[in-house]
């Protein structure tokens, strides 16, 4: 068929005139089905926050601008205030890029540029079976198994090593900052090492070859593989943080949920998404819920920002790559 | 005399055979082009000299190649200076995502060949100058080398082969993705390269073989068929199947 019409417009002939026609016009429905998908997605994106915005309009009244830098949450007395919620979502984020990203890029690394393929396929398949771990059993974990260990060991050997920094002092409370970071961390890291995994196989093997063929070692081969993979590492980075972000059960269940802010990994925190899980169902008043709804708000728009200043961090560390190094 | 000398290899991926029983010797400071058609095995060949062929899994080797002297597939031999020992460049360009200087220094960094940074500066200099590069990109050194056109880069590439201090230089069609003037460029810099290197390319391109080389060896079916001074071979080849080759019978 593609024949035929190939032929028609070399000759330039007529017959296929009402044919044409018939594609244009497909080629129109096409067009506007893709342009209604793209614009479900905005309208979707803006039917949210409105609705967020109009539901929470009572606290946002209410409290104004204050509400982002209250540090009091008493429902009872009808204060309410976010920053201990935001902190603890960014820092317990935070904490979880800073374990999970050398060990990904380390187990992706592995899996592309060490490893027999008889092992890399099951090993990387067992790395994905983690992400399909529901919620609520690494939260069991974490509170059984993570935070024991942490209090019994870990936390009271950093408070003698390290207990000089503000991070690590106070009580070793096992339930706490520190858990919910690393309990986020194991979370994220199957699906920050199954991106690193495709951009590292992405890379050509003529890179790999040019090193090698200047006498390279393997240690730093890999290092120029990574060279080339360094704007969609970020980019499998960016992914896990907003996992991180909005993660809610196991957090929940091991961050302790007080809200205040402390500088000690070792205290307790508490984090938008959990605030919001947990006392939406009780919420009473009409402010309250208000307020929890707003909380939702500063949700969606910290992740907005987190993600927009992350692409920002990619583009320029794109540049420079391709500038110069 | 001869600088590389192979005997009976044999080559295999997984079961295989690529290449069979291959002896032949290559002299120091001479050209040798390999030709013959796709699939002949000549790739296969080239990588079997700087043991490129070491990152396929499956491929095994028998015989043996010597260079020096020495039988680089003998188990205690170190790839890494054999490599540095055996430069190479590459069918498709492929410098480092790295600015022009960066590739070039890239082998003398990680070989620990310079003194200071003044002899790093000077030995970068003097492989883009040897690889007739330097006019084109002394004034932006340190702009990206993807920024260079295809040729530039390919030049780049024998630049930064170069910077290591090499005895022995494997091409791999080196110009059958650039355009004449660029495929003109390198040739001549291959012939200029003579005086210092030991320099085996394995070309698609007849015309190339007969304009570059000292020597021809003619390979199909992952054996080799002949192997004569490049004159006589296009002139007067001692094998039928040579003569079917380069007239254009068949291939």
């Amino acid at each position: 068929m593609s024949n035929n019409q190939d032929e028609n417009n070399l000759t330039g002939s007529n017959i296929s005139g009402e044919k044409r026609t018939n594609n244009i016009l497909g080629d129109r429905i096409f067009r506007i089905v893709l342009t209604l998908c793209a614009t479900l997605i905005l309208v979707i994106v803006a039917a949210m926050i409105a609705v967020m915005t109009q539901s929470s309009w009572l606290s946002i009244k209410e409290f104004g601008f204050g509400f982002l830098t209250g540090q009091n949450w008493d429902p009872i007395k009808g204060e309410f205030g976010a920053l201990p919620f935001i902190y603890g979502t960014l820092v317990s984020a935070i904490l979880a890029l800073l374990i999970a990203t050398p060990i990904s890029v380390g187990v992706a690394v592995f899996l592309v540029e060490q490893a027999p393929k008889k092992l890399a396929r099951p090993m990387a398949f067992l790395v994905e079976l983690l992400a399909a771990i529901p919620s609520v059993v690494y939260g069991l974990w974490a509170i059984f198994v993570l935070a024991p260990l942490l209090r019994v060991y870990v936390q009271p050997f950093l408070q003698q090593t390290l207990g000089f920094l503000p991070f690590f002092k106070g009580t070793a409370n096992g339930i706490g900052m520190m858990s919910g970071g690393i309990i986020l961390a194991i979370m994220i890291t199957p699906i920050i090492t199954a991106v690193v995994r495709d951009v590292l196989e992405a890379v050509p093997v003529t890179q790999r070859e040019a090193a090698l063929a200047l006498g390279a070692t393997r240690w730093e081969t890999t290092k120029i593989v990574l060279a080339n993979a360094n704007s969609g590492i970020a980019g499998a980075i960016v992914l896990g943080l907003g996992r991180a972000i909005g993660e809610t059960m196991a957090i929940t269940m091991i961050i302790g949920n007080r809200p205040e802010i402390s500088l000690s990994l070792f205290d307790p925190g508490y984090t938008i998404a959990s605030v919001i899980a947990n006392e939406f169902t009780e919420a009473t008043g009409d402010l309250y819920l208000s307020a929890l709804i707003e909380m939702g708000l500063i949700l969606f728009l910290v992740t907005f920002i987190v993600n927009g200043l992350a692409k920002l961090l990619i583009l320029s560390v794109a540049r420079q790559t391709a500038q110069s190094h | 005399m001869s600088k590389i000398s192979v005997s009976n290899l044999n080559f295999f991926y997984g079961k295989a055979q690529a290449l069979h029983d291959i002896s032949i010797d290559i002299l120091e400071h001479e050209i040798i082009a390999f030709i013959g058609p796709s699939g002949c095995g000549k790739s296969t060949f080239i990588r079997t000299l700087n043991r490129m062929n070491d990152t396929i899994p499956i491929a095994r080797v028998e015989g043996k190649v010597t260079i020096d002297g020495k039988n680089i597939y003998e188990p205690n031999t170190d790839v890494v200076s054999l490599r540095r020992k055996v430069g190479m460049v590459f069918q498709k360009s492929n410098p480092f995502p790295k600015s022009i200087f960066e590739n070039v220094a890239y082998g003398i960094r990680i070989n620990g060949i310079h003194k200071n940074k003044a002899d790093l500066n000077e030995r970068v200099e003097k492989a883009l100058n040897d690889a007739a590069l330097l006019g084109e990109v002394k004034d932006r050194m340190n702009t990206s080398a993807f920024g260079l056109s295809g040729g530039q880069q390919q030049r780049l590439c024998i630049a930064r082969a170069l910077a290591v201090q090499p005895e022995v230089i494997l091409m791999d069609e080196p110009a059958s993705a650039l355009d004449p003037i660029a495929t003109q460029k390198i040739e001549e810099l291959v012939v200029e390269l003579k005086k210092q290197y030991t320099i085996v390319i394995v070309t698609h391109n007849m015309q190339q073989a007969a304009r570059v080389s000292d020597r021809t060896a003619f390979f199909m079916l992952g054996k080799l068929v002949e192997v004569n001074r490049t004159q006589k071979m296009f002139t007067n080849p001692d094998e039928k199947l040579t003569e079917d080759y380069i007239t254009g019978r068949f291939g």
